[in-house]
């Protein structure tokens, strides 16, 4: 199943057996989310809902979909009779081309007048997204425009003011501006995708006279893997960690068998050109923010060694984790998961191996597997269009997210050397800010939120907006938490949110990112909320715990947190009761809080 | 492949676009005769056959076909294969 959704896309085999396929996918997944999802589309969307649901249980969500009827996607935004307000859609995916804009630029018109047509084209969009935002506060995914058909002007259409080539070109600038300043507006690219795809064949004009379907038919399965891209990003389902086999991936060559002078990675041919050029892909992706590990077939010192070699992009230190023997790789990726403290199924795993990409693919199923053949000049294609590190926007985190796991390593190798665990623990001179969420950090707060599985008792979601209008709601109490000590700032690394009903504060949000795992951060975020609820006059605390696949390590957070049970049950999950009315003793006794 | 006939062919597509084994074809059948057979289902089947058969129809070749037996004939001129 999996090379259907791995590029290159088995176009023809997905438009063909999509039904069985669908098929396969519900019955293969279980813990699959539900999302509202409208298509309000400029043209027939029938297919790119089909492919798009696809994608979605693919990357395990399952999409209830709204369609707009043929054109109507202003009407239906526009006016609130339509169905979709009923519908109460979580993402909507509007699906313009280049054949729903209104008017080009008639060849003697003035500047002035263009750029008139231009804004009104601009205020028809915006408006949109402005009474999206108003009246559903949902991400909205934008298809910009793709370059147009033909050029009644030839070359002079790309710079000439009355030219399609660049009104559009100008039309997806704007566009790009808007998508910087609005919260909850994605684009999906279309421009680059319809080059990527070949203008040439994207342009089929019997598609679109037949059945009114803007592009060729084999594009939509491209398009919809685009627009899931996306979604997956938006609900933190992004990958996280790149695992690299060595031999024949990152350099040519073996290089326990050629020895340093014998690899290929460098300028000398074509070959360890294509290897350097994969080299620094590999180090971009890691300054972007996705993590790097090793698993080779090696001895470690020969692994090691293989990245002294001069020519070499990527030095040892580039790694979160290091793990080179003679193992079973599965074996040797759990052990990175582990070190790493991320889920399996955020691992992409790379080797030129097909035999070991079978085995890893028959044992950890939840490990993506490109299938990356044994061309090193394709390797970058094969993992940039499979949009498997796709993120929705860049985070000060994630820049520096590699040098958490480094300093990570650093604090490993100092626990060794002190006689107990608490004594490492206070002299790792550990600080922490605790305070409500606060626009600056609602980004990373709500990336945090949506992308924790493991250390998360009721694994809620949010859309960047809801997380917005939480920080401000007076019922509510909410915090995040940031945590520093000697070896470095480790960002903000957890999330808390309540609440009240009455004299009690209900816990809807408490989850903390694994890299800060057993030092105490949990006790500290406590205490605060604690103070805030007894400021507030509160009597008590609820807290909830829902089990999913991934979160089993805190089903007994309460109870070592001094809660007790609730016995009156609840769907799914437990509850818990701390009474703040008495002495509520503090819980964190290693991290000094600020402010 | 090669030995199949190419309504034979055109019967996997169908079962294939549709997901229904059951499917066969006669030059007789219409799209009154399957229940999936729907407009939309129809767009995948042209595009699915055209992959089959590696040809391209064009915009006369798609609308006045009324059966199976006519949609056969246009592959056979197309491709030049002996039904």
């Amino acid at each position: 199943m999996t090379n259907y959704f791995t590029y290159p896309l088995n176009t023809t085999g997905l438009l063909r057996k999509k039904r069985a396929l669908r098929r396969d996918l519900l019955s293969n997944r279980k813990d699959l989310d539900d999302k509202r999802i409208a298509i309000l589309g400029g043209s027939t969307t029938a297919e790119v809902r089909d492919m798009l649901e696809l994608f979605l249980l693919h990357a395990g969500i399952r999409p209830v979909f709204y369609e707009s009827e043929y054109n109507r996607y202003f009407e239906d935004v526009m006016f609130p009779e339509s169905g979709l307000k009923d519908f109460r859609p979580e993402i909507i995916h509007i699906h313009t081309t280049n054949l729903n804009i209104r008017r080009f630029p008639a060849l003697n018109e003035s500047c002035e007048a263009i750029e008139e047509l231009l804004a009104d084209e601009m205020n028809r969009f915006s408006g949109l997204w402005e009474r999206i935002e108003q009246d559903y506060g949902c991400p909205v995914i934008q298809n910009n425009f793709e370059l147009p058909h033909y050029r009644l002007m030839g070359n002079l259409d790309a710079y000439d003011r009355h030219g399609r080539t660049t009104f559009i070109s100008m039309l997806n600038h704007r566009f790009a501006e808007e998508a910087r300043k609005r919260k909850n507006l994605y684009l999906n690219d279309i421009n680059y995708l319809s080059a990527w795809f070949g203008l040439e064949r994207w342009h089929d004009r019997l598609f679109w006279h037949s059945y009114k379907y803007a592009m060729n038919y084999e594009a939509i399965p491209l398009l919809a893997d685009s627009i899931a891209s996306i979604i997956r990003s938006i609900y933190g389902k992004a990958k996280k960690c790149l695992v690299l086999d060595l031999d024949n991936t990152l350099w040519g060559g073996v290089i326990g068998d050629d020895g340093l002078q014998g690899i290929r990675i460098g300028k000398e041919t074509p070959e360890a050109e294509a290897y350097t050029e994969f080299q620094r892909y590999v180090r971009e992706l890691k300054e972007r923010g996705v993590l790097l590990a090793v698993c080779s077939k090696n001895d470690e010192a020969n692994a090691r060694e293989g990245f002294t070699h001069p020519d070499s992009i990527l030095s040892a230190d580039d790694f979160a984790a290091f793990i080179a023997n003679w193992d079973p790789k599965h074996e040797n990726i759990l052990r990175i998961a582990e070190t790493l403290n991320i889920g399996i199924d955020s691992l992409v795993f790379v080797d030129d191996n097909p035999v070991e990409r079978e085995i890893v693919r028959a044992q950890l199923a939840e490990v993506t597997v490109p299938e990356l053949g044994s061309d090193i000049v394709k390797y970058i294609d094969i993992l940039d269009k499979t949009g498997l590190f796709e993120t929705v926007s860049l985070s000060a985190d994630d820049l520096q997210r590699n040098m958490f796991y480094v300093a990570n390593t650093e604090r490993a190798k100092q626990q060794e050397q002190f006689a107990s665990y608490d004594d490492f623990l206070r002299s790792l001179d550990m600080v922490a800010e605790i305070a409500p969420f606060s626009t600056l950090y609602l980004d990373r707060i709500a990336q945090l939120t949506n992308k924790t599985n493991q250390f998360n008792l009721t694994t809620r979601r949010y859309t960047l907006a809801e997380m917005a209008a939480m920080s401000c709601d007076q019922n509510r109490i909410t915090l995040y938490g940031r945590l520093r000590d000697r070896f470095g700032d480790n960002g903000i690394v957890s999330v808390m949110a309540g609440i009240i009903k009455e004299t009690e504060l209900h816990i809807e949000l408490w989850l903390m990112s694994c890299r800060v795992l057993k030092r105490g951060m949990e006790a500290a975020m406590l205490d605060s909320l604690v103070e805030r609820a007894k400021t507030r006059n509160l009597s008590g605390i609820v807290g909830y715990y829902y089990p999913t696949a991934k979160n089993g390590m805190v089903k007994d957070l309460y109870a070592e947190m001094g809660f007790r049970q609730l016995t009156d049950t609840i769907d799914i999950g437990t509850a818990w009761y701390l009474d703040i009315s008495e002495n509520c003793s503090k819980k964190n006794t290693f991290i000094t809080v600020t402010p | 492949m090669k030995n199949l006939s190419i309504q034979e062919r055109m019967s996997e597509v169908f079962r294939d676009v549709l997901d229904n084994d059951a499917i066969i074809l006669t030059r007789e059948t219409t799209a009154d005769d399957i229940e999936e057979w729907d407009s939309l289902s129809h767009i995948t089947i042209i595009v699915a056959i055209e992959k089959e058969f590696n040809v391209k129809f064009n915009l006369s070749d798609i609308k006045p076909l009324r059966n199976i037996g006519e949609f056969e004939d246009l592959i056979v001129l197309k491709t030049g294969i002996k039904g």
